[in-house]
Order: structure tokens, then C-alpha cells, then sequence
């Protein structure tokens, strides 16, 4: 068991059925988060990093649905449950952080109310244990005077602060995945490094799996042990953290990198990459980036973009950077 | 997702019928069922009602064509005295109940058109001041609208008819009885068309493009009518048509309620208040044919109004 | 929170104002009063006494003020049409239609409650979208349609019940009730029902609609997320929700049942306020049109202000202060 990844996504696909036919979100799409690791998934808007989330642990708003793969949750197959057998693992084995705390906390309920709610639907304890586990989960993710705190209502909190009370609220029942699906966007800037840090910390020390969402490649650097990079649905590059942002190879990952301000990166001139992610609906015939890549030659154009596996296993891509052929082809 | 295409070889652009042919409201309609049917049904039935002098075999109010032997013939029958035939029959006064109605729907939809087309009007225009002007414009014009929006729309209409009855010397009051009807009903419903006005023109009155006209001097009418007007369209559409439904029932209601359309002018209203006498007689057709259409005319427009409020309410979709 | 009560209680005795203003308006200036209490045989003299009891020689606002002296007692004048007092016609009539009206709003709000929640969590089932039909049908239904059809079918086809009155109703001091016999039981079933269920399907797609919308806010999301089984996501979690802005509109909704009931009251004949008011008005009666017109006021007024109270009980986000600016 100790070699099984709490989490392994295998070739999932999510489709959604429109009158312009079928878009695939998410296509072919397979990573693994070992326990206490934290696999960062970036990306632009509309890349499919949210909707592989919310397929990992059922969350897909109709009619999008996963159509083939395999979710595995420590060896476990969770994609095809459905209903109470489904309800049964969200919180308990996996749990969710979502962007905006203000609209992810009920409004008419206490935090104590809803910590404890959670605690007793998962964990085999009476009420009063409940709440003595809530304030100790209110207590972890640094609330003060948690205890106090319990009676309040979301409002009464600053946003930070219901941040926080959201991450204790997705770890309370102890799950061994979290997915965090842009924790940290909708917060001020002088508070998404506190967010960030308190993450991290509780996935160390509890050993937990995060799948942390992000179009912030900074956070990125920050917080994940290895980087996903999606584009348009699929993945582009997969990697630890150091290999993937010091020397990308998707021709995508490194125009991502040269277009995000980066303090350790000096004072470099920001590019951009020309054009915009094309919508689902309007794929290319050829790989996905190749109206955007200046590398791009024929065969990007016409053959169908390469899948991670039928490539190195780090970048999609027929002619990718920074490998020991090209670097010795440049030199 | 962003926006901008990819550059895809240019594509043959279709004609412009065929363009609004295929456009997502268009397309939304042809594909729902009820939509389209009660579209056809309305439609029907307006025709019907501006034709009606045309269409109908009768004309139920001349009294010189009237034979009471033809009183209360059945339905798909030859009357028995004057062998007579009337599709659905005829009243108590040997009417056609066919061409009444055509005529009782005429009156109705007159009514309802009209007194939506007045609350339109005045909500619109209100709003609008409301909205641009602000200050104590906003606050006398609001708070008119949240004491009325205190009373249900029938009951205002119904004492705006009362004191207009009361002002109208009574010789006149019949001939006044259809405009009064249009007024009441009018006025008891701007609030809504208001209320939606005023708050799309809070919204639009701040966007970059409004004070942009504004900073090239133009002046605050042209501002309301060029720029923030066709925005609020859409929510005055659905709007209109619902209110059209409720204005129909309304002026229904009132007839019915005998303060109304009078029997010399019978709307489908007044035609259920004659109908009821006869129900429990056995004569059903009388009450029956103009209830149903009636209800069908109601029901279609509020099936199109729904329709067009899922269709123009992009969240939704 | 007492700053706000006191705001809401200035806003009502405002909306009094206005309506006692109209009310005043029309008894002095639809018609003529005096002529109409008069009747035919009258002398000069009978005019300019009546001109002065009635202080129609005084100016605007001082006749307005005694108006509103004399409505606050209770005095609305004789009826034009019967010479009798007014309150005490109304007094007579009220009891019929708060016991209609009572029956009535409890069934709306229970059935309608019941089925918007039904419909809302079932949305893609059978049942919910042909409750969704029949309710349309319900809204597209004018109240006096439905009225007709349940005498058609239940008074004139099957005979069981009574299409028309009160039955026997029994005097408990100025109060009279018709809950405790069976003929007034009986009677009540069908206006009861008409008057209930077109306030019922709007109440239920209220509901529904509100709840909908709930059931899509993040915060469910984030239930969903953790597991919360669906009773308490539904019934817990958006249902709370959902009553915050449901209780205001089903308040008004409420108050216009009394309003309502003038058309149901008219179809079966009803001995209630409405039907008085229907007659004052096809005679032109107006202290009855006004004195109708200040009662229902009072009453509406009220229940807008017991609904903001409990508007204020169920959501947090209003008890923290907020004394100032609208909601």
C-alpha cells in the first residue's frame, strides 16, 4: 500500500453534450498526488483545471459527465459511485476548498453549526465531542479565540478569516485528498501567503494530498512539490515544480512562465503569447497550441496533438524545449 | 473563456435570413414545442379578434338579425324551430355563441393590449426618470410605486374604476366603460415596468459609454433614449407579455364581477358572468366556450411569456 | 434594530396617510355627498345644515383632518346606498371574510410551501414537472374560472356541496362563526379552496424558483463537497435560505387574499367585506368604497410590518446594525 498514490487520475475524460456537438473539457487527462504531496494544476480559464476537480470528487454540474478514465482513490475506484456511496467519501476521505469564501459558507448558519454538522456526518462522535473537535479545527487553522468563535455567523468574519474557517470546515472530517480550487483568488494579496503557508503546513503535517487549483503561477512556486500544466483540456506538462518552471519544455509552459512576473526572475521584459486559447468548440485540426507556438511545424498543424504518454512523459509536445537533444542540438 | 478566435480560413457567410434563422433565440423557439404552439394559438386568436366582423357568421349585436326562437340552441345542432345550425350553439337572446366570443375576445384583447401598451408607457417613461435623474424624482417616484405595490393590482383597478364610474355622469357610463377599463388596469400595473427600468438604468447610467455621452454634451433625453433604453428592453418584453396575460384576466375578472364591460359590450368577461346564470340549467355551452377560450388565450401568452423569459435570460441558459 | 422599527412604523403611518388622503379625496369629490344622502325631497336649508355637519364649508386640510379624526374612531358616515353607519356594516360582513380568508392563506401557505420544495429538489422528476403544468394551467386560471368550475362539479354535478352563503353560522358576541356547524363547514370548503389555490401556485413557484436558486449558490456546492447527506443540504441548508426572501412576498401574498376575496365572495355569494365592496361599487356608494378602502389598508400595512419583524428574526446578516440605508 505504501507505493499507492491517494490519488491517480487515469486518461479521464469529461465531455459535455451541446447543439454544436460534444466539447471535451477535460481529455485524457492522468496524474498522480501521493500522500503529503501537493501536485499544483494551472492553467488558463477554460483549460479544464476546476472541471478535472470537480470530476474528481463528483462534483460535475449536468450534462458534463465523465465519459471514460478512472478516478482512484488510494487504489479505489470512486468515478463510476454514485448517490449515498459518493456522499459517504466527500469530506470524509476527500474534501473541497473552494475560491470565494464568502459565498462558500452558508450565511445563515453558525461556523460552529456547520463544523460540527460535518464532524458528525463522517466521524462516529456525540454532539458535544463534535464541537470540541470543531473548536480544535477552528483553533488549527489559526482563528483566534476559537471557541468563542463558534457562535458566529460568516459574515461576522473577515475574509481571511472565512478562509480559514472553509479550510478547517474541508479538513475537519480528516480526508486524505483536498482539492483546493483557487483558494487564494479571491483574497487580498497581503493574505494569500498566509493562506498558502497554513496549506501547506496542514498537508505536511497530516500527511494529506492536495490537488491545488490555481492560475497563480506564483503560488505554484510557493506551495507545489510537482505542476500539472493544462491547455484547452489537456495536459500539457507534468513535472516536479524546479524541473517544470526552470526548464519548461512545453513551448506553452514557458510562454506561461515568461508572461507571469516572477520577484526571483529580475527584471526581464514580461512577454505574452500572441493570440488567446482557442474555445472547445473550435479546436485546431493539429495540436491544440499550434496556432499560438512558434516552434509549431507541419506536423503540429495537421497531426493530432501528441499525448503526454506517447511523448517523454513530461511535456506533450513533438518538438519540446529544453531536453538534453534539443539543448544539444542548440549548442 | 476568452473570447477571440483562432483565425479559421474564411468561411462563407450566410445570408442574413438564414443568419436570424439560425440565430439562438430563433433557434430556441423552433426547438420548443409549447413555445410555438402557443405562439399559433395566440396569433389565431388575435387574428380572429381583428377579423372578427369578417369571420364571424353573426353579428350577435343587431338586434335586427336576432330571432329568440333560436334561444339556446345546443352545440353541433339544428336549432328546433327554425332549423338553424350554430357551431357552439347560442344564449339565452338566440346569439351566436361563436360570434360573441369572436367579439368578446376583440373587446378583451383590446383591453388588455391597450392597458399594457398605457402601464408600459407610463413605467417605462418613470422609470427611466427614476433611474437617470435620481434624487428627489427617484424618491417621490418610489415611493409612489412601494405604497401602490402595497395593494394587489386588482383591487387598485377596481377603485380606479369605482371613482371614475362615480365621476362619469351616468348616461355615459357604458360608452366610458371600456376606455375606464383600460385605465384602471393601466395604471394598476406600471409599477413592475417601473421598478426594472429604473434598475437597469442605474446599472447602464455608469458604464463607460453613458458618461462618455455625456462628457460630448449630449443631453439627458437623447442619453435616455439612445443609449440606455435598448438595453432595458429585454426585461420590458417579458414583462409586457406577462402583464398582457394578467391584463386580460384582470379585465376578465372586473367584467365578470359585473364592474366592467357592460352586457352592450360583452368581453370574454362578461360573457362567463351571462354563461354562469345558465349553468345550472343544463345550458353548459353558453359559459362553457367563452371560459375556454378565455383560458386558452391566458394561458398561451403565459406560456410564450415563460418561454421568452427562459429565452432572453442568458443565466438561465 | 429599535432605530429600524421605528423607520418601518413612520413608512406604514405613511402609507395611512396617502391611502386616507385618497380615501378623503373620493368621499368629497366623486359625486357630491350631500346630494347623494339626501335623496329627493330636500330643502335649501337641509343642504347648507348637512353642508355644515359634514364641515364641507371648512377648508381642505382641516376637512381632511377631521376625516382622519373621525376614521381613527371608527366613523366612516352612513351608507349612501343603505343609511346605516358604515362600521357597522362592516363590523357585520368582516367576520365571513376573515374566517375565508384565515382558511384560505393557511392552505396556500402549506400546500404551496410543501409542493415549491417538492418541486424544486425533484426538479427533472415526473411528478414535479406535471405539478410545474397543472400550475401554469392554475396561474393562467382566473380565480372566478375556478370558483365556476368546483360549483360546476361539485355543487351542480355531484350536489355535495352548497355553491352558494355561509351556512348556519353561530353568534359568539359581535363575532359570528360558521366553524362550528357542518353547514357552515360545508360551505366553506369551495370558497375556501378558490380563494387558496391561485395564492398557492404563486407561493409554490415562488418557492420553487427561490429555492432553485439556492440550491445553485456555492455554499450548497460546498455542502455537496463535504459530504452532507441531501435531507439536511435540502431541508437544512437551502430551505433556511430559501424562506428569507419567500416570507416577504408570501406576506403580501397573504394580505391580498383579503383583497381576493371580493371575486370569491362574488361567485358564491359570500356575506363578507368584498362583496360589500363589489356593490358599493357598482352603486357608487363611496363612504363603503373609502371605509373598505381604510380597513383593507390597516390590515395590509400590519402584515407587511409583522412579515419585516420576522424577516428581521430569521436572517443574522440583518440583526448585526444596520440602521442605515435600505436593504
Amino acid at each position: 500500500m505504501i507505493n499507492t498514490p491517494v490519488l491517480s487520475v487515469r486518461d479521464l475524460v469529461v465531455e459535455i453534450p451541446t447543439r454544436h456537438g460534444v466539447l471535451r473539457p477535460v481529455d485524457h487527462v492522468s496524474y498522480d498526488i501521493a500522500a503529503g504531496e501537493i501536485l499544483g494544476v494551472v492553467g488558463e480559464s477554460g483549460a479544464g483545471k476546476s472541471m478535472t476537480g470537480n470530476a474528481v470528487i463528483g462534483l460535475l454540474d449536468p450534462p458534463a459527465r465523465i465519459t471514460s478514465g478512472e478516478v482512484l482513490l488510494s487504489g479505489q475506484p470512486v468515478h463510476s459511485l454514485r448517490g449515498e456511496a459518493l456522499r459517504r467519501l466527500r469530506g470524509k476521505r476527500m474534501g473541497m476548498i473552494f475560491q470565494d469564501p464568502l459565498t462558500s459558507l452558508n450565511p445563515l448558519l453558525t461556523v460552529g453549526d456547520q463544523l460540527a454538522e460535518t464532524i458528525i456526518e463522517h466521524l462516529d462522535v456525540s454532539q458535544s465531542e463534535a464541537r470540541r473537535r470543531a473548536v480544535a479545527a477552528l483553533d488549527e487553522v489559526g482563528i483566534p479565540a476559537a471557541s468563542q468563535r463558534m457562535g458566529s455567523y460568516p459574515h461576522e468574519f473577515s475574509g481571511g478569516m472565512r478562509q480559514r474557517v472553509v479550510i478547517a470546515l474541508a479538513l475537519c472530517a480528516e480526508p486524505d485528498l483536498v482539492i483546493a480550487d483557487e483558494p487564494t483568488t479571491a483574497l487580498d494579496v497581503s493574505v494569500q501567503a498566509q493562506i498558502i503557508v497554513l496549506l501547506k503546513r496542514l498537508c505536511r503535517e497530516r500527511g494529506v494530498a492536495v490537488m491545488l487549483v490555481t492560475h497563480d503561477m506564483g503560488v505554484i512556486a510557493e506551495a507545489a512539490d510537482r505542476v500539472a500544466v493544462m491547455y484547452a483540456g489537456r495536459l500539457a506538462e507534468l513535472g516536479p515544480v524546479r524541473e517544470v518552471l526552470g526548464r519548461a519544455r512545453h513551448p506553452y509552459t514557458a510562454g506561461l512562465m515568461a508572461s507571469t512576473p516572477l520577484a526571483s526572475q529580475g527584471r526581464a521584459r514580461l512577454r505574452q503569447i500572441p493570440g488567446a486559447m482557442p474555445r472547445l468548440g473550435n479546436l485546431p485540426p493539429g495540436c491544440a497550441f499550434s496556432p499560438r507556438c512558434d516552434r509549431a511545424q507541419a506536423q503540429c498543424h495537421e497531426e493530432p496533438g501528441p499525448t503526454l504518454k506517447r511523448c517523454d512523459g513530461r511535456a506533450a509536445c513533438w518538438f519540446p524545449l529544453n531536453t538534453d537533444a534539443t539543448e544539444e542540438a542548440e549548442a | 473563456m476568452t473570447e477571440t478566435r483562432i483565425e479559421t480560413p474564411a468561411a462563407p457567410r450566410p445570408s442574413r435570413p438564414r443568419r436570424v434563422w439560425e440565430s439562438d433565440f430563433i433557434w430556441s423557439f423552433r426547438h420548443s414545442p409549447v413555445a410555438v404552439v402557443s405562439f399559433v394559438v395566440v396569433l389565431l386568436m388575435m387574428l380572429g379578434a381583428l377579423f372578427a366582423p369578417l369571420i364571424a357568421p353573426h353579428d350577435p349585436f343587431n338586434p335586427a338579425t336576432l330571432n329568440l326562437m333560436n334561444g339556446f340552441t345546443p352545440p353541433g345542432e339544428a336549432n328546433q324551430f327554425t332549423g338553424e345550425f350554430f357551431v357552439l350553439g347560442t344564449d339565452d337572446q338566440g346569439r351566436d355563441v361563436f360570434s360573441t366570443i369572436l367579439f368578446g375576445m376583440r373587446i378583451s384583447l383590446f383591453v388588455g393590449l391597450s392597458a399594457v401598451f398605457l402601464a408600459m408607457l407610463i413605467g417605462v417613461t418613470v422609470g427611466l426618470m427614476a433611474g437617470y435623474l435620481g434624487g428627489w424624482t427617484e424618491t417621490l417616484i418610489m415611493r409612489l410605486a412601494d405604497v401602490q405595490l402595497t395593494f394587489p393590482a386588482i383591487l387598485v383597478a377596481m377603485l380606479i374604476f369605482g371613482i371614475a364610474k362615480g365621476i362619469t355622469p351616468p348616461e355615459h357610463r357604458d360608452a366610458m366603460a371600456i376606455w375606464v377599463l383600460i385605465l384602471a388596469i393601466g395604471l394598476s400595473d406600471w409599477v413592475q415596468f417601473a421598478r426594472v427600468v429604473r434598475g437597469a438604468t442605474l446599472v447602464e447610467k455608469n458604464k463607460e459609454y453613458v458618461q462618455a455621452a455625456r462628457l460630448i454634451g449630449r443631453t439627458p433625453f437623447s442619453i435616455m433614449l439612445r443609449h440606455i433604453l435598448p438595453n432595458v428592453l429585454n426585461p420590458v418584453l417579458v414583462i409586457a407579455t406577462i402583464s398582457l396575460a394578467l391584463a386580460i384576466i384582470a379585465e376578465a375578472t372586473l367584467s365578470f364581477l359585473g364592474v366592467g364591460a357592460p352586457p352592450t359590450k360583452p368581453s370574454l368577461g362578461t360573457l362567463i358572468r351571462i354563461g354562469q346564470e345558465f349553468m345550472f340549467s343544463g345550458e353548459w355551452w353558453i359559459l362553457f366556450f367563452p371560459a375556454a377560450t378565455l383560458l386558452a388565450l391566458a394561458l398561451s401568452i403565459n406560456l410564450l411569456g415563460d418561454w421568452l423569459r427562459d429565452a432572453l435570460n442568458p443565466r438561465l441558459r | 434594530m429599535l432605530a429600524y422599527i421605528i423607520r418601518r412604523v413612520a413608512q406604514s403611518v405613511l402609507v395611512l396617510l396617502v391611502v386616507g388622503l385618497v380615501a378623503f379625496a373620493m368621499f368629497r369629490f366623486v359625486g357630491d355627498p350631500v346630494d347623494a344622502m339626501l335623496g329627493q325631497e330636500r330643502t335649501q336649508a337641509d343642504i347648507a345644515r348637512l353642508t355644515a355637519e359634514l364641515g364641507l364649508d371648512q377648508p381642505f386640510p382641516v376637512q381632511y383632518w377631521r376625516f382622519l379624526e373621525q376614521a381613527v374612531q371608527g366613523n366612516f358616515g352612513l351608507s349612501y346606498r343603505q343609511g346605516r353607519p358604515v362600521s357597522e356594516i362592516l363590523v357585520e360582513r368582516l367576520p365571513a371574510t376573515l374566517e375565508l380568508a384565515f382558511v384560505s392563506g393557511l392552505m396556500a401557505l402549506a400546500g404551496g410551501i410543501a409542493l415549491g420544495i417538492f418541486t424544486a429538489i425533484w426538479r427533472r422528476g415526473i411528478s414535479a414537472n406535471i405539478i410545474m403544468t397543472v400550475s401554469l394551467i392554475g396561474v393562467s386560471l382566473p380565480t372566478f374560472l375556478i370558483g365556476i368550475l368546483l360549483i360546476y362539479l361539485f355543487s351542480v354535478e355531484l350536489g355535495w356541496l352548497p355553491s352558494f352563503g355561509r351556512g348556519e353560522v353561530t353568534r359568539i358576541g359581535w363575532w359570528t362563526t360558521g366553524f362550528l356547524t357542518e353547514s357552515g363547514l360545508k360551505a366553506l370548503i369551495l370558497p375556501a379552496i378558490t380563494l387558496g389555490l391561485y395564492q398557492m401556485t404563486l407561493i409554490m413557484r415562488l418557492v420553487r424558483t427561490e429555492m432553485l436558486e439556492v440550491l445553485r449558490m456555492e455554499y450548497i456546492r460546498f455542502a455537496r463537497a463535504r459530504g452532507i447527506r441531501e435531507k439536511s443540504i435540502n431541508f437544512r441548508h437551502a430551505l433556511k435560505n430559501t424562506l428569507v426572501p419567500v416570507i416577504t412576498i408570501t406576506g403580501l401574498q397573504l394580505g391580498s387574499i383579503i383583497a381576493f376575496a371580493i371575486i370569491t365572495e362574488t361567485v358564491f355569494q359570500w356575506p363578507g367585506v368584498g362583496l360589500l365592496f363589489i356593490n358599493a361599487i357598482q352603486f357608487v356608494d363611496i363612504p363603503v368604497m373609502a371605509a373598505y378602502l381604510m380597513l383593507i389598508s390597516v390590515m395590509f400595512v400590519g402584515i407587511n410590518l409583522i412579515v419585516d419583524m420576522l424577516y428581521f428574526a430569521i436572517d443574522p446578516r440583518l440583526r448585526v446594525d444596520r440602521t442605515a440605508g435600505g436593504h
